[in-house]
């Protein structure tokens, strides 16, 4: 399946002398389009947000996957991609960045740091041996740090996992 | 001055200094107590005028510190590197060279932090990369907590 058919709608379009009409299902169209308009805080710690910086700029061009632009603030962000070293210190930051963010919101953990302290998890004061401790993670990348390609393919898988899920049936149930 | 010059000139000035030139700048090893006379007059001569330091720091050889400050003089464009021994690691203190490069002050804030030496006479030592509360001294050779994993 290549990205063509992902970004196709899904449902099935009949089409009538007048016009026409589509079947599908509310959690399928809505996470079509939740899925292809993902808004990603800027929030890097140290070298895997310069590979994340080339992922977003002309070469690899995340926008072209529905990642658009990077958000300054986490009230307008619903993914947050922790790229880079956590230390003990940032730790609170990124919960609190964290806790501002709307729901639905994910979380990428992209490189070795971020996944388990990496090249600090021994003999270190200072590192977060990884960010699960601290926020709930979607996806790992591995790589010290990773490739654009390697971050790219996270992000698909998010979009995945955004298109499986069950949100507009959670919020009737709620209610 | 060359490394050769400076050596002569120290020695004349003072005596109980030990040099070591093995690396490219001439290294000047004192006694702690003799190091705030020391470098005064490496600041203050005017053959030498070592007007900038551009590094302090401090290590940690287990039965003792050695505080390392590396000088250079942008009018003579000569560096060198003073090496004071602290033999106490339980209470370890030192002057404080804030009076003579304001510089001082940060970097031996961040020495105080990491490797908990006292600098007497320093206008505000505190913790400056830890939190106030942090318990031991991260960059000692026997720090342990309850976070660190050892290899």
């Amino acid at each position: 399946m290549g990205v063509k058919d992902k970004l196709e709608f899904p449902g099935q379009i009949h089409e009538t002398p007048d016009g026409g009409f589509m079947v599908t299902q509310l959690d399928a169209v809505i996470n079509w389009a939740r899925s292809n308009s993902v808004w990603p805080l800027a929030f890097g710690t140290s070298c895997c947000a310069i590979e994340m910086m080339h992922t977003v700029n002309a070469k690899y061009d995340w926008s072209r996957f529905g990642f658009e632009v990077m958000r300054a603030t986490p009230r307008q962000a619903d993914l947050i991609i922790v790229s880079g070293t956590i230390v003990m210190k940032m730790a609170p930051v990124l919960k609190r960045l964290y806790d501002q963010m709307p729901e639905p919101k994910y979380v990428i953990a992209m490189g070795a740091c971020t996944i388990s302290g990496g090249p600090f998890f021994y003999n270190t004061y200072s590192v977060v041996k990884g960010i699960d401790h601290i926020i709930p993670v979607d996806v790992f990348v591995p790589g010290c740090p990773p490739r654009p390609e390697a971050l790219l393919h996270s992000m698909i898988a998010l979009q995945e996992k955004i298109k499986n899920d069950a949100y507009f049936r959670k919020q009737v149930d709620k209610k | 001055m060359t490394n050769e010059e400076l050596k002569n000139n120290i020695t004349q000035v003072f005596s109980a200094v030990t040099f070591d030139e093995t690396g490219e700048f001439l290294n000047v090893i004192i006694p702690s107590e003799e190091l705030l006379p020391f470098m005064k007059v490496l600041r203050s001569t005017k053959e030498f005028n070592f007007d900038y330091l551009f590094c302090l720091t401090c290590v940690d050889w287990k039965d003792h510190l050695m505080m390392v400050y590396f000088l250079n003089s942008k009018t003579h464009n000569h560096t060198i590197v003073v090496k004071a021994k602290i033999t106490d690691t339980i209470n370890p203190q030192i002057e404080s060279v804030y009076d003579i490069w304001k510089t001082a002050e940060l970097n031996e804030d961040e020495v105080f932090d990491l490797f908990g030496v006292k600098f007497l006479n320093h206008p505000n030592l505190r913790r400056i990369f830890l939190e106030e509360d942090w318990v031991g001294y991260p960059l000692r050779k026997n720090y342990v907590d309850e976070h660190m994993i050892e290899l």
